[in-house]
Formats: structure tokens, C-alpha cells, sequence
């Protein structure tokens, strides 16, 4: 049976992808960041999970608004990355789980999650980048299973909507009946607001908040409505809710492993935590 | 017999409207500006295509004009004004597509919004973590 090992959430910001890309991750700037991350490669070497399920956000490079899934799940063999317009070097293709992911799409219409299916989907740095931060050398094997959730157009999934789209996603791999290892990878946040004249707002404190409750009292979070969490972290620290997804697909009694919080990552406040499933 | 309410029939309308976005300097994409704004993000959307890019730049007015912007739009698009293009219906995520062509990051368009130099922004994000 497959099993479920734990969840990396990570932030996703472009300009980390610059820097990787750059090779300047020991630069004054960049050191504090990504000293966080080396920590959560050690915990997924040791996991050695076979397929990732990567819940993020898509920017408008997959979807326009002329058709705006709320949660679109990848059922390719394989997910393309492509220039998203403003400069950030595109990565090799990633192998997909077909198999997996219509697995995922039957028992999620099972469970009343009406979910669209993706059998082309470009990936965007939502995606990318934290691949990128989490399996630098992309040495071993990894297949994936992207869940777009709509960030873009209002109205969003509520986090509690989120939260429970996680548990299905969870019960999900419980039911799957190949031997298999999997993660959750859930990216995006913490708090920040590239637009308006709000522009630049971090919530520091919310964070803070959020790195605690993610762990012992995610239903805590889940409770907030996405127009609260746009006043609390900022218009793009809704992304928060890919978090909730993720945190809903692992067991109660999860674990921490690690955290790491900085500010800032260009606008951003980047947050990392690392949870173990409960064996 | 005094009728009693069953939850279960009450009429949803109080739980599905929501009132209008209240929280300054905050653009609450919704279906209003999503309605507004479908034409300059959908011209903005094709800027993922570095021929569209290019295509823009050879002929501004001919490009806006292929994709139908009103006045408030394409006036908007001439002066490069974020918070204009946000007026206008502009989603962030569509519109950095459109000022990546300028090399204009968050930073930038977040010092253009705030009327900040880059630097004071900069120092502005630096001051979140103390």
C-alpha cells in the first residue's frame, strides 16, 4: 500500500529561482534563506519518497481567466516548464504518475471534490522552485503530482475547503494499492502583497502564528476566510492555503522536524517547515 | 402551530453574497475586475511568449488595439502606471508580464505603488523582520 511520509511547505518566490540560477545562494542576502533548506534535504533523503504532490498556485502561465479551475489535478506522464515573460530560466520537464493521479482524481470525485483533470499542464515556479530548493540535483527519481489551486480570481477555496481537500487527498494515497512512498509538497506565502498601495505589507506576527498552528492546530488556520487572510498576510499570503492542503492530507498526531522563517525574500517573508507523519 | 425554521430550507442568499472589499490599498480580484479587466489581461497573458513581447514593442498602439483596450486601459499601458492598470481591471500575476518587459520586478512596481524609491521599499520589507 502506499503510504504518506510527511509534507515540505515551502515558499515559492521567483527571485530564489534567480538565485539558484545565478549561483549566488551564499551571498550576504541569500545565505540566511537558504540555510533553512538543507535540513528539509536530509529529512527527504531519509523519507526517499518515490512521487511528490506538489499543491501550488498557478501565476498565469497554465491558466487564463477565460477558464479558471479552483482545483485542476495533473493526470500527465510528464510536466513542462516554460518562460513565464519575465526572465527566470526555464527547468527540464518533470516525470508525472499517471497512474496516481487519476487514482487521486476517482477517489476525490468519490469523496464530492469535483475536481478538473489536467492531461497537459505547464508547471510554473510555484512548482519549479521548490523542487529546485528541495531536490537541488534532481540525482534520483522523482515522479509528481501537480493540484493547482486558484489563487488568481476571487472567489477563492475557503481554507477550510482546502484543509479537507487534504484530508481526501490523504485518504486517497491510504487507498492506493501500489507499494509506494509519497510527500505533500505544499508551497506558497507567508505573508506578502505585490499590489495596490498596500504593496510591501508583511505580517510578521501572523507568521509566526501560522508556523505554530500549521503544526499542532491546523483548524485554527482553516477557520479564517480568505478575506482574512488577505487583511492578516497580505493579498498573495492567501497562498497559505496550499499549506492547509497539505497539512489536511497527514495524520493528526504529525510531527515537526523543522522550521525556518525569513524576511525578507524580495517582497516576500519566506516560511519552510518540514512535518513527519505519524508512523 | 407557530412554524418553525428548518435550517435545512433556509434560502442560502445571506451565505453566498459577500460585501465589497474594505481593506485600503488592497485590489480584491473579483469577478468585477476580473469582468473589467479581461481584455489587458489577456493581452498581458500573452507576454508568457517572448514573440508577443517582441510584437509589442515594434507597435504599441497596433498591439493594444488587437486585443481591444478601452481608453482607461491603453492610457494606463502608455504611462506604465501599476496602480492605473490595477484601476483598470489588471490582475498582479497577468500585469508583471507586462512590466518584465521593462525589466520592472516586484520591487520596482511595488516602489512605483507606494511612491517609494526602490531603495526606501527595499529598507521598507528589511524593517518587517525586526
Amino acid at each position: 500500500m502506499a503510504r504518506l511520509v510527511g509534507a515540505v511547505c515551502t515558499s515559492h518566490i521567483p527571485a530564489i529561482g534567480h538565485a539558484i540560477a545565478r549561483g549566488i545562494e551564499h551571498e550576504a542576502y541569500w545565505q540566511p534563506f537558504f540555510a533553512g533548506y538543507p535540513r528539509a534535504r536530509e529529512w527527504l533523503t531519509a523519507a526517499a519518497p518515490d512521487v511528490a504532490i506538489v499543491v501550488y498556485n498557478d501565476h498565469g502561465l497554465n491558466f487564463f481567466l477565460d477558464k479558471m479551475p479552483t482545483f485542476a489535478v495533473g493526470a500527465a506522464r510528464e510536466y513542462r516548464n516554460a518562460d513565464e515573460g519575465w526572465g527566470l530560466p526555464t527547468t527540464a520537464p518533470y516525470s508525472g504518475d499517471p497512474d496516481l493521479s487519476w487514482h487521486i482524481i476517482e477517489s476525490l470525485m468519490a469523496q464530492e471534490f469535483d475536481v478538473t483533470s489536467c492531461q497537459e499542464m505547464l508547471v510554473d515556479h510555484a512548482f519549479t522552485v521548490p523542487l529546485a530548493l528541495l531536490w537541488p540535483s534532481r540525482s534520483q527519481p522523482l515522479r509528481t503530482v501537480p493540484v493547482c489551486l486558484n489563487t488568481i480570481q476571487h472567489p477563492l477555496p475557503s481554507p477550510m475547503r482546502c484543509y479537507k481537500l487534504g484530508q481526501a487527498i490523504g485518504r486517497a494515497i491510504a487507498a492506493y494499492p501500489q507499494e509506494l512512498r509519497t510527500v505533500m509538497i505544499g508551497t506558497g506565502g507567508l505573508s506578502h502583497q505585490l499590489d495596490g498601495q498596500r504593496a510591501g505589507f508583511i505580517n510578521k506576527e501572523f507568521d509566526l502564528m501560522c508556523l505554530e498552528k500549521i503544526v499542532s492546530d491546523p483548524l485554527a488556520l482553516a477557520q479564517y476566510t480568505i478575506r482574512d487572510l488577505v487583511r492578516l498576510a497580505g493579498t498573495q499570503g492567501v497562498e497559505i492555503i496550499s499549506w492547509l492542503v497539505a497539512r489536511g492530507s497527514l495524520d493528526d498526531h504529525a510531527v515537526k522536524v523543522h522550521s525556518h522563517y525569513h524576511i525578507p525574500v524580495s517582497n516576500t517573508a519566506a516560511g519552510l517547515m518540514v512535518l513527519e507523519n505519524a508512523a | 402551530m407557530t412554524p418553525t425554521i428548518n435550517p435545512q430550507n433556509r434560502p442560502v442568499t445571506a451565505a453566498v453574497e459577500t460585501p465589497p472589499c474594505v481593506i485600503p490599498g488592497t485590489y480584491l480580484f473579483d469577478g468585477t475586475l476580473a469582468l473589467k479587466g479581461y481584455a489587458l489581461n489577456k493581452m498581458c497573458y500573452s507576454f508568457n511568449e517572448a514573440a508577443n513581447r517582441a510584437a509589442f514593442l515594434e507597435d504599441e498602439d497596433g498591439y493594444c488595439a488587437r486585443f481591444g483596450l478601452n481608453d482607461e486601459q491603453r492610457d494606463a499601458v502608455r504611462r506604465r502606471d501599476v496602480l492605473a492598470l490595477l484601476e483598470a481591471g489588471g490582475n498582479v500575476y497577468y500585469l508583471a508580464k507586462f512590466t518584465g518587459i521593462f525589466g520592472l520586478g516586484v520591487q520596482d512596481i511595488g516602489a512605483q505603488q507606494t511612491g517609494m524609491s526602490v531603495e526606501a521599499f527595499r529598507a521598507k520589507l528589511q524593517a518587517a523582520a525586526t
